[in-house]
């Protein structure tokens, strides 16, 4: 038994046999030929068929992967049809009177080299691209089909690096897992197996001499184990029932509404970081976002970010969701999420200090920038505002002044505004006793457990010697949640759950029986909540 | 001739897929389309041209129209820069 690491790029077990995936190397050997011009026109023919099977694979993707996915497919056409890249090849066959495998392979390289060499990780990635198509037209000049492994049944497959042509001309149903030596967990290879949702491991550098021999690919732990003994084989059969088995079970659940058994509806959405997350989102079959962290925008950046860049990614993901709700929070930074730029001062007790809500109230320039792209976003989807930290009647009511003079203004300026729901986040245990009042303010409440749960009970969760007076079930807590739910009600408006407790599904039944209206957990977690909900 | 600037905005900058759109955009119209950023040069209607000049994120890029339609092909680039960029 040999245990090769690696990176993990999509997690999940799989066992089967290896397979070296081997593109046919085709031998480019210089000739020279007396007719250039008939060895142009052979290239062009070449070009026209590869041209012709990216199209094809388009299609193809698009419907396997998506057509965000899809598009370096016609990125490679696009290439395809480069004039420089064109005059490149046509001049070298009709100056160098060579063959057009040599000059199409020549030309690539060159071309290739210009990407490998720029100071931008995304950039180097497309060399690959480049020696790609050229690899594909070398390939058809020289008769030479398209390479594989010989797969005969399901197996792990393991190559140097795979384009994603390669990637996605394989026959699924024979893929049990990707293992590469070189790429990276940014390569396409890598995003692709997790839209196809296959385990994968990259840079498992160590991985050669493994054709034909039995292995299992540890997706979680980032290993290859090749020719496993015994009771490791047998252990990891045990996680790939269970993983068959919940896989099954969860698969059978999307698209089915959230109703329990009795016909109560739940709302499932999903938590996300940034727009990157949707995808997930979306593949997990979540009805909505029930909080969308607004803080990357402002982390990420070394400057306060533009009105125009927040618009950008808040309409990103409203077009995504396609007319289902978008919950965005804003900024909810403090000193414990340090932003440079805003200069916040250290403070002893930051969970107690300057943070949220109460930056934006003081700040009040950079919390209308934000609002402005919130406002112009909600013309491109169902965007809700919701708002952190809330402790007081008058912070609601003064952030609705601003939001309110912001649409006015936003309106005179010519700029569309949607329909946007105005909520808060119920975190502190003010908000939870005067529920009540805020219930008249605002559409819906969304109660952050983890905040909400560090106040009540007076524990930092970071301090280990508090563990055993820590409970996240704590009757404090339930009591709380449940009176948030009839403060709403009584109002008639919504309130949810965005915290980590949403998620706990040991808590699931006890949160719709208590009337919540939604459930707002990771993208991961949607399915098993669901799971829990259409079976009580 | 017709030109103007634009501070790219994409996380990526003018990665592969926006290049590509751009070239397809930039191909409708029969005028030579320039892109310059600092030093570097391209033409924009070639991706291998576009995606080399590695424009990232904040960077300033200027278009330059020239020749026939010229003023649609700047107006319509003008566009998609703000849509897409």
């Amino acid at each position: 038994m040999k245990v090769l690491s690696g990176k993990a790029a999509f997690k999940g077990v799989a066992i089967g046999k290896i397979r070296e995936f081997g593109q046919k190397k085709v031998e480019v050997n210089k000739t020279s030929v007396s007719d250039a011009e008939a060895e142009i026109a052979r290239f062009e023919a070449a070009r026209d068929t590869a041209s012709a099977q990216l199209g094809a694979l388009y299609e193809k993707a698009v419907a396997d992967v998506g057509e965000e996915n899809a598009a370096i497919f016609e990125v490679h056409q696009m290439m395809l049809e480069d004039e420089d890249y064109l005059d490149g090849i046509k001049g070298m066959i009709r100056d160098d009177q060579v063959n057009a495998e040599y000059a199409v392979s020549v030309t690539g390289q060159n071309f290739s080299e210009i990407f490998a060499g720029m100071d931008d990780e995304y950039m180097k990635e497309r060399a690959a691209d480049v020696k790609d198509i050229s690899a594909r037209v070398v390939r058809i000049l020289a008769g030479v089909e398209e390479g594989g492994a010989a797969m005969d049944e399901p197996s792990i497959l393991v190559a140097e690096d795979l384009a994603p042509s390669e990637t996605l001309q394989l026959d699924r149903s024979k893929v049990l897992a990707f293992v590469t030596r070189k790429g990276s967990t940014n390569s396409h290879t890598a995003i692709l197996a997790r839209t196809m949702n296959i385990p994968a491991l990259v840079m498992v550098s160590d991985a050669v001499e493994v054709d034909g021999k039995m292995g299992i690919v540890d997706g979680k732990e980032g290993k290859l184990i090749v020719e496993p003994d015994e009771e490791t084989l047998k252990n990891y059969q045990e996680k790939l029932e269970a993983q068959k088995k919940e896989q099954e079970l969860l698969n059978s659940l999307k698209g089915r509404p959230s109703v329990t058994k009795d016909g109560r509806k739940v709302n499932l959405y999903a938590n996300i970081g940034g727009v990157e997350d949707v995808e997930a989102v979306l593949a997990n079959d979540a009805e909505g976002i029930g909080l969308f962290r607004s803080e990357f925008l402002y982390l990420q950046s070394n400057d306060y970010p533009t009105e125009e860049e927040q618009f950008e990614a808040y309409k990103a993901v409203a077009e995504k969701m396609n007319g289902k709700r978008v919950i965005i929070r804003t900024l909810d930074i403090g000193a414990d999420k340090q932003i440079d730029y805003f200069e916040l001062d250290k403070e002893e007790n930051p969970a107690l200090g300057y943070r949220a809500v109460r930056i934006c109230l003081n700040k009040r320039e950079v919390f209308k920038t934000q609002l402005r792209a919130l406002c112009r976003a909600s013309a491109y989807g169902r965007i809700a505002i919701m708002v952190p930290m809330i402790i007081s009647v008058w912070e609601v009511q003064t952030v609705k002044e601003i939001l309110e003079k912001i649409k006015e203004e936003l309106r005179e300026e010519g700029k569309e505004v949607g329909e946007i729901e105005f909520g808060i986040m119920i975190e502190t245990p003010a908000s939870v006793i005067i529920a009540d009042e805020l219930a008249k303010e605002v559409d819906f409440f969304s109660i952050g457990t983890n905040d909400l749960t560090q106040y009540t009970l007076a524990i930092d969760r970071q301090n280990a010697k508090l563990d055993m007076f820590y409970n996240a079930h704590h009757p404090a807590i339930l009591r709380m949640i449940k009176m948030v739910v009839d403060a709403a009600h009584k109002e008639g408006i919504w309130a949810g759950i965005c915290g980590e407790l949403g998620a706990d599904t040991t808590l699931t039944e006890e949160f719709v029986n208590m009337g919540v209206d939604e459930l707002s957990v990771s993208p991961a977690m949607v399915l098993p909540v669901r799971n829990k909900v259409v079976n009580m | 001739m017709k030109e103007f600037s634009y501070v790219v905005q994409d996380e990526l900058g003018i990665h592969a897929r926006p290049a590509g759109l751009l070239v397809k955009e930039a191909a409708k119209y029969p005028c030579d389309i320039t892109l310059k950023c600092g030093e570097k040069k391209g033409n924009a209607k070639r991706i291998m041209n576009v995606m080399a000049m590695g424009v990232k994120k904040e960077m300033e890029v200027t278009v330059v129209c020239e020749g026939d339609q010229e003023d649609e092909a700047a107006a319509a680039l003008e566009a998609f820069f703000k849509e897409n960029l």
